[in-house]
């Protein structure tokens, strides 16, 4: 319940927190909303010796909405997600999946740049992230980058982000006319976690499916993109029957985690389930 | 004269005085105790589930900032313990349990040596500096396992791993099945639990100048602590106190002794300062005991209408690595004792082999044996139903006992006795309030478009508040079954009650006010209870197997009877009239028929403290004591039924109506009756839905270690509950209560898993266990889906 | 700023008072607040952010202080189930309507539920049962099955009153 000892550090700028993890990138851990690291600290499954808070660096902060995109700042919390109105205006998939997220509460603290950072197999942030074909921008020593989310996970808990870089922002292209997104999760009732979450972004033009894009987190080691899936509606309408093979495909393609609670065919079978209804509900 | 009840309070719906402490933040639990000089204990707990300790290396944690003391258990080993048990069923073997492990561990968390330091964070700290080396041996974990030839064992004086074999028999089973059109069997198993008080256990004991020690502790029993500790600790009884301050939730699993009760008296002793121990939310589920966990074998022998002849039960009931301390008792006579329910069947076999495995410890948990007996004859009766393909409350009216037969003895039973009862009129009730035919069309009807709603049923009784203290002498009890009450009415005319009784939330000030405000007709602003400190009370026993009203609760009713009965007679030497001609109501003594003015309930009190009236005979003083020992036990009854929706493609269960009619004698306080059923529901729907604790079957290691993986609900997981009471008042105390505490998590149980079970019905499943995660719930519909297409 | 022993000090608004505390870095802001502010109504209940005991007001935001590092609260107000009542007041309008409908037995979790229930009324005055039973997601209480609590906020629903 109390953590092993460690020094903290308020960064008061990006440069002053990479300098930090420079200095030892192993042990020094970044402290942001803390909903993932605190715990971990805690229950002394890590012991850092350095945290560096970030949570008052003024270039990680911010929603902003311009022609070009949406960048969303690291340290947005859940809470300022599902409550920014141009966002909801923009997106309001992210109110939804917002309200999904943990409980009042975490929301309240925990950020999407630690959400992502993190890559919790079943974590939220990272389904819908892949779902909105967003690019994450990273800050290191070198300067900056970005890359794909479906290319940011590696595995469990496990990213691209090397140990001296910072999870700086989100970037959101802006959705085209027609683009309607959903987010259904099945939580577990203990951590709130999802066991299977499905993002999935529809724009039908005459009928047909134009563009689609599928995220999928709690079913595999990381969130990945539904790009099968995706490829088989193109083109396709939102029929019983082609909703049904794409679900088919989405679910028989993943390999599925398997746990005392949930068994990889549940988690199979929930990615058929949610699938299909989240296209369900796109198409009417 | 005959006393007229002006006040009367009891069957109010009083809002709890208790509650202004705890919603201005100012209730006082075990952590809150801060002493000057406090040092903080830490315990080191085994990491594996059977070990051999081959060293314990403490050197690097004694030289750690801010230690005091740093002990395995061989520096403790003669000097305190061991724990026994206070409820050892006749000829079972107990096992020896020392208070920390010296050569042998037998689960995961159990202590293995322990740090006091200045501060708790120095203590964790040092904790982490003690190296142990331990040979691992293999661990069983599983009550059918550890039974089998073979099987790796815990104890030398427990051969096979059962502690003890319990058996009941009435009338002749094999009789019933030769006679009977159908018998069939099934295996139910009933999970694993933690009982989860919101405030985990704390203890602060604390060296007196006056050479006495003063232990604070969050108990249930805070009398019986206080002889438990005395007795392993080695200090005399009168020099212990024990305080209970406020409790934050018990559930049974407050009323044990476990080692740091033991550990912080006998090291604050040794260190002359106060010493303290928290145990946080994940230590907890390893150290403070689990619940349930038994496997019943049950064969049912019925006719084709559905009446029941027979009924067979074998139970295996694990207890963890020792005999916790009513271990002995919950599987056996808790739970087989009460294996016929509300039928009657008069051919009855139980057997229960209480077993030992290398989990934590398992004991009293909300209902203990009783929802576990429950669910032995409601699973039986609704595989009748099923079998027959009657209507489930077609085939419990045809066996229910009926309400002319009570005092009923099941089976023939010497031991169980049900005092009163009515549950055709329960059932009635529920149904009316449920609409019980409207729904069962709408689940008839909706099954068609591919829908699947259903109706689950459940009855139950039991027996609560374990009395008399001879008959739990014959029980295998070191303890009674009386409880204590105290009134002390001041020179004003006001009460302090002291109750042996332990409120853990049920509201006590509250309930036991309304008692003794109704006979001692004084207003309940005037009486103040105290509970919770050996010092301040008497004696007692405490707060579980819902006795507080029915025997602590009588116990207040009698002492404050004995008030006024003396009172009276002080008043008739005031009013210069013989005492008969005396009548006492709403706090005035009056003799009906005159014109003497009658004299005040203060006027009366100050009058027994200066003494200057009093009658010849009638010593000063308004102050009665009563230890209270019931001439038998209640039995609460009750019909739940509930109404669910089954999602086969995800598994997930919707509960959309749950009815209680729960029958609980006379209300005290139908508010914080109603609450205590919407709580024990809810812990109920709990067990039926969500929470399992998980141990990996292969090293014993808890997989369900902190409140991330075991499923306690929230309030989105679990509907509103309708309780509806009947009143069938008892003939065995004055008051007509009967408990209420367990009723819910008894009931609940079976009524959720009958009511998925008739959702699922159209698939052909039978059975399914606990918990009915959705997982758990989708899989049973793949394998019958798979089952019918083959 | 840290102090030689890697201690740090921390200034603070706590139920309208300022105070000044030097706490090592890895104190909780909860242990700060029941250890050195001596306010035990906040409570301790799990260790993993599931069970809202601890649920204090940073800011004017429902937060979990079990999850919140003490050094972090640095220049934050704080609300604590303390900051609601003083003694002999009138308790607030949520504190009244738990009372009223019997919304809590054994105490513990309360003052982290009124804490939460707060939050859940300022987001949603006229919240639906749904709405109060998902947006007490965060706080577990084993005593009353949340029958009573649910009634409690009903009860509360769009009174207009501040909660």
């Amino acid at each position: 319940m109390i953590p092993a000892a460690f020094d903290y550090v308020r960064a008061s700028s990006l440069a002053q927190a990479i300098d930090l993890l420079r200095d030892d990138p192993d042990g020094t851990k970044l402290l942001a909303g803390g909903h993932t690291l605190l715990p971990a600290l805690k229950l002394r499954l890590a012991s850092p010796e350095l945290l560096v808070d970030i949570s008052g660096i003024a270039e990680l902060k911010g929603i902003e909405i311009s022609e070009t995109g949406i960048r969303i700042g690291a340290l947005a919390t859940h809470a300022e997600l599902f409550a920014s109105e141009p966002l909801y205006r923009e997106l309001p998939v992210f109110r939804q999946a917002a309200s999904l997220i943990a409980d009042p509460q975490v929301r309240n603290r925990g950020t999407i740049g630690g959400s992502l950072a993190n890559a919790d197999p079943a974590a939220d942030w990272p389904a819908v992230a892949v779902a909105l074909q967003a690019e994450i921008e990273i800050v290191g020593p070198n300067g900056l980058r970005r890359v794909a989310t479906r290319d940011f996970f590696i595995d469990i808990f496990s990213t691209v982000l090397e140990p001296d870089e910072i999870l700086a922002s989100v970037h959101i292209p802006r959705p085209r006319t027609g683009m309607h997104f959903i987010y259904r999760k099945i939580r577990h009732p203990a951590s709130g976690f999802a066991v299977v979450g499905i993002a999935v972004g529809v724009r039908l033009q005459e009928g047909a499916v134009d563009e689609i894009s599928i995220g999928v987190t709690g079913a595999a080691n990381h969130a990945f993109a539904g790009q099968r899936a995706s490829d088989f509606l193109i083109g396709k309408t939102l029929s019983q029957d082609n909703i049904e093979q794409a679900a088919q495909l989405l679910s028989e393609t993943t390999e599925c985690l398997s746990d005392r609670y949930a068994s990889a065919e549940y988690r199979a079978n929930l990615i058929r389930i949610e699938t299909r209804r989240a296209l369900f509900a796109l198409a009417s | 004269m005959n006393d007229t009840t002006a006040i009367r309070l009891i069957g109010q719906p009083l809002k709890r005085q208790e509650d202004f402490k705890f919603l201005a933040g100012k209730g006082r639990y075990v952590d809150d105790v801060r002493l000057p000089g406090m040092l903080h204990m830490a315990v080191l707990r085994s990491p594996h589930a059977h070990a051999k300790i081959r060293n314990v290396d403490l050197s690097a944690a004694k030289v750690a900032p801010g230690v005091r003391l740093v002990l395995s258990g061989k520096a403790l080993a003669g000097k305190i313990g061991p724990i026994v048990p206070n409820w050892v069923i006749p000829g079972s073997k107990v096992p020896f349990r020392p208070v920390v492990a010296t050569d042998c561990v037998r689960f995961v968390g159990e202590c293995v040596a322990l740090v006091v330091a200045e501060t708790l964070a120095e203590a964790y700290d040092a904790v982490g500096r003690i190296e142990v080396e331990y040979d691992v041996l293999p661990a069983v974990i599983d009550e059918e396992v550890a039974i089998r030839e073979g099987a790796p064992q815990l104890h030398d004086n427990v051969p096979g791993n059962i502690t003890t074999i319990y058996k009941v028999r009435g009338g002749d089973y094999q009789n019933a099945a030769r006679a009977a059109d159908h018998v069939i069997g099934l295996r139910v198993v009933n999970n694993r639990l933690i009982p989860t008080c919101m405030e985990t256990r704390a203890i602060v004991a604390s060296p007196e100048p006056d050479g006495t020690l003063t232990v604070y502790i969050g108990s249930q029993v805070p009398h019986m602590h206080r002889r438990w500790i005395a007795e392993t600790v080695g200090i005399p009884e009168h020099q212990l106190r024990v305080v209970a301050p406020d409790i934050g939730g018990g559930f049974g699993a407050k009323m044990h002794l476990y080692p740091e009760d033991l550990l912080c008296p006998y090291l604050a002793r040794e260190l002359d300062a106060p010493v303290k121990w928290w145990e946080s939310r994940s230590e907890s589920h390893q150290s403070t005991s689990h619940g349930r966990a038994h496997t019943e074998n049950i064969e049912v022998a019925f006719r084709n209408d559905g009446k029941i002849l027979g009924l067979k039960v074998e139970t295996l009931g694990n207890v963890g690595a020792y005999l916790s301390n009513m271990a002995s008792g919950g599987p056996t006579v808790n739970t087989v004792n009460f294996g016929t329910g509300t039928y009657k069947i008069d051919d009855y076999e139980a057997i229960s082999r209480v077993v030992v495995t290398n989990t934590v410890p398992v004991d009293a948990y909300r209902g203990y044996g009783r929802p576990e007996g429950a669910y032995i004859a409601e699973r039986a009766i609704d595989a009748v139903a099923r079998h027959l393909k009657l209507d489930q409350v077609d085939v419990r009216r045809k066996n229910f006992v009926q309400p002319a037969e009570f005092p009923y003895r099941p089976y023939g039973s010497t031991g169980v006795m049900y005092d009163s009862g009515n549950y055709q009129g329960l059932l009635d009730k529920a149904l009316a309030a449920f609409d019980y035919e409207g729904r069962r069309s709408e689940c008839q009807a909706l099954r068609g478009s591919g829908i699947y709603r259903g109706i689950g049923v459940a009855a139950y009784t039991h027996m609560c508040g374990m009395a008399p203290s001879r008959r739990l002498a014959m029980s295998g009890f070191d303890r009674g079954g009386w409880e204590s009450a105290r009134v002390s009415i001041d020179s004003s005319g006001r009460a302090t009650i002291y109750s042996g009784s332990m409120s853990q939330g049920q509201g006590h000030i509250t309930s036991l006010s309304q008692i003794a405000a109704d006979v001692l007709q004084i207003p309940i602003e005037d009486i103040d209870i105290v509970q919770g400190d050996t010092r301040q009370v008497q004696a007692g026993h405490g707060t579980f197997n819902s006795r507080s009203m029915a025997v602590g609760g009588s116990s207040v009713h009698v002492s404050s009877q004995r008030i006024v009965a003396k009172a009276k007679k002080i008043a008739a030497g005031m009013l210069e009239v013989d005492e008969k001609d005396v009548s006492y109501s709403a706090g005035a003594f009056s003799v009906p028929g005159t014109d003497i003015a009658p004299v005040t309930f203060p006027k009366v009190a100050r009058m027994a403290y200066v003494g200057h009236k009093l009658p010849d005979g009638v010593a000063p003083g308004l102050d009665e004591t009563v230890f209270y020992d019931p001439t038998g036990m209640g039995s609460p009854s009750g019909v739940h039924l509930a109404y669910v929706e089954v999602d086969p493609e995800t598994g997930i269960v919707d509960i959309l109506d749950y009815v209680a009619v729960d029958d609980v004698g006379t209300l005290i306080n139908p508010r914080l009756a109603a609450g205590q059923i919407h709580g024990g529901v809810v812990q109920g729907i709990a067990q039926a839905l969500y929470e399992e604790v998980s141990y990996d079957p292969d090293n014993g290691q808890l997989l369900t270690g902190s409140l991330l993986d075991y499923a306690v609900p929230r309030a989105e997981h679990v509907p509103n509950i309708r309780s509806l009471f009947q009143q069938t008042a008892s003939p065995t105390n004055p008051i007509g209560v009967k408990g209420i505490g367990e009723s819910g998590s008894i009931a609940a149980p079976p009524c959720m898993v009958h009511a998925v079970l008739d959702a699922l019905s159209p698939f052909g499943i039978k059975h399914l266990d606990m918990p009915l995660t959705p997982p758990r719930v989708w899989a049973a519909v793949q394998q019958a889906r798979m089952g019918a297409a083959q | 700023m840290p102090e030689p022993d890697n201690r740090h000090v921390v200034t603070l608004e706590i139920n309208g008072t300022r105070k000044t505390v030097a706490v090592e870095a890895r104190k909780l802001l909860v242990h700060l607040i029941r250890e050195d502010l001596g306010l035990t109504g906040t409570h301790v209940g799990c260790d993993t952010s599931q069970c809202g005991a601890c649920t204090v007001e940073i800011d004017g935001l429902a937060i979990k202080s079990c999850t919140v590092l003490a050094v972090m609260a640095d220049g934050a107000s704080i609300t604590t189930i303390e900051g609601l009542t003083d003694i002999g007041a009138e308790l607030s309008p949520v504190q009244a309507a738990f009372h009223e409908h019997h919304a809590l037995q054994c105490g513990f979790c309360t003052p982290g539920m009124v804490m939460s229930v707060r939050q859940l009324l300022r987001d949603q005055p006229n919240p639906s049962e749904h709405d109060i039973r998902h947006g007490l997601a965060g706080n577990i209480c084993r005593c009353t099955g949340y029958h009573n609590i649910v009634r409690a906020i009903e009860s509360l629903a769009s009174k207009g009153d501040q909660p």
